[in-house]
């Protein structure tokens, strides 16, 4: 165990494991927090805290991780380098690691012309990989990139990301293959709306033997509207929507079509789920978290025994992922 | 001039003999000496027309399939992002090809460093700013390009 965070002890029993995406809110108020966490909480064995996804402000990944800490939940704090340069990355992730949380996502992060404050500068002074090698140095060698110790190193469960879905489509293994190099213990891709695409994904990540070094994490969510989809498609960077699921949502009634958008998500995670090498989902409900628990349960993917102490790893190739 | 980047095995086979010429000069190319004034001048033409280099003063061209990893508006030196368009085209400036699609593209075609793409590059060293990158690495013994904390394996 490198973490013991409740995520890593699911994903190291072998069994498949959900993560959700919570919206922060724009808000000092703590309860706002936990107004978002708690419908989360029972169907999910860990919660993403987003680092202004999309370039837009909201309250803090460290903030809103800690809260969820303090409230008993797992978070997984999401670190982009958009906004970031090393000195203050480094110094976060220990911060965040005092405050009790045990799972790091490092990330390149969108870009600024994708938010509301296009005019802000970026900082890119580290990139994803380079993230990722840092926060393993610093736990495993106990140093900061400048060589100096730390006394008490962070205890975290490192996680990337991955966009199977974006070009170039043969480059996207072979840079999961980069991110496991750098010490990577868990992946979450972008979202999949294209099951022909991420088959072949994820066979070459099984062809090279990957998915018995990482656990990786699909991304699925629910559209709540063709209009929706075509906004998220064009707005947000790296959603890939094929044409035929937002024709599938305008061949139902307006009425359903929300209900569509659901059932999309269920079959999608339904397929996922069958998918060699795949070790769980995680669900991002843009704007519709009260959807997450019927999408979860729908899917069969309850009960979530997050309260419960796994059973020792039954399979062999999990107990192997270091 | 920038068409020449679309025959990398013409650059990789360049950027051989480049640091294969240099190398018995090793002695009079310091860095902070006379000769790098004269040097910045010539990479910041050469290389600037050739693929617009922003004298990061690390040069790892020839690992990333001989286009510059600083042109990348995130200036991702272990590329791409998870914003590359289905087009091939930029997150940030849809106008613009990818750097990282065109980067891979074009490891695929250089026998000699193509594989270097897939290893993993230190982040850039932002002191080196505006120095000549040729005498840096004629110099890795002096120069500090890798982070002292940085752990390789
Ligand atoms: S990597 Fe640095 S030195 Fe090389 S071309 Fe790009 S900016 Fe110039």
């Amino acid at each position: 165990m490198k973490s013991g965070s409740r995520l890593e002890r699911v994903l190291r029993s072998g069994r498949f494991a959900v993560t959700a995406e919570l919206n922060p809110p724009d808000s000092a108020d703590p309860q706002a927090v936990y107004d978002h966490a708690v419908v989360l909480s029972s169907v999910c064995d860990a919660i993403n805290c987003t680092d202004a996804s999309g370039a837009n402000v909201h309250m803090s990944n460290v903030g809103v991780a800690a809260l969820l800490a303090r409230a008993g939940y797992d978070p997984v704090v999401q670190f982009a380098c958009r906004d970031r340069n090393r000195i203050s990355l480094q110094g976060d992730v220990l911060g965040a690691a005092a405050l009790g949380v045990k799972n790091v996502m490092c990330l390149t992060g969108d870009g600024v012309q994708a938010g509301d404050q296009p005019e802000a500068k970026p900082v890119f002074d580290l990139d994803s990989i380079t993230l990722i090698r840092t926060v393993k140095t610093m736990r495993d060698k106990g140093r900061f990139l400048s060589g100096r110790p730390i006394e008490s190193p962070p205890k975290v469960f490192i996680g990337g990301a991955e966009n199977p879905f974006a070009p170039p489509y043969d480059f996207r293994p072979l840079r999961v293959q980069k991110k496991v190099q750098a010490g990577v213990d868990f992946i979450q891709t972008q979202y999949c709306y294209d099951m022909p695409r991420l088959r072949e994904f994820m066979k070459q990540v099984c062809d090279m033997g990957l998915d018995k070094k990482v656990f990786i994490l699909i991304g699925v969510g629910p559209l709540r509207s063709p209009g929706a989809a075509e906004w998220m498609r064009t707005n947000v960077p790296g959603i890939v929507i094929p044409d035929a699921i937002i024709e599938r949502l305008n061949g139902v009634e307006k009425k359903k079509q929300r209900t569509e958008g659901k059932k999309v998500c269920i079959e999608i995670i339904q397929e996922v789920k069958e998918i060699a090498g795949v070790s769980g989902v995680h669900v991002m409900a843009y704007k519709q978290e009260e959807l997450v628990a019927e999408i979860v349960e729908q899917a069969g993917l309850l009960p979530r025994y997050w309260s419960r102490e796994p059973e020792t790893a039954s399979n062999g190739h999990v107990a192997s992922r270091n | 001039m920038r068409r020449l980047q679309n025959r990398p095995h013409l650059l990789e086979v360049a950027y051989d003999a480049t640091e294969k010429a240099l190398q018995p000069f090793k002695k009079v190319l310091k860095p902070g000496g006379k000769m790098e004034k004269v040097f910045v001048k010539g990479e910041k033409l050469t290389k600037g027309m050739i693929f617009d280099c922003r004298m990061c003063g690390d040069c790892v061209l020839h690992s990333t399939g001989m286009t510059c990893p600083q042109t990348c508006p995130k200036t991702l030196r272990n590329g791409p992002c998870g914003g590359v368009r289905p087009n091939g085209h930029c997150e940030v400036k849809p106008e613009m090809m990818c750097v990282w699609v065109q980067a891979w593209g074009r490891s695929q075609k250089m026998p000699e460093y193509g594989k270097q793409i897939l290893t993993i590059m230190t982040p850039v060293s932002k002191n080196l700013a505006g120095t000549s990158a040729w005498i840096n690495d004629l110099n890795s013994d002096k120069v500090k390009k890798v982070p002292t904390g940085w752990s390789e394996e």
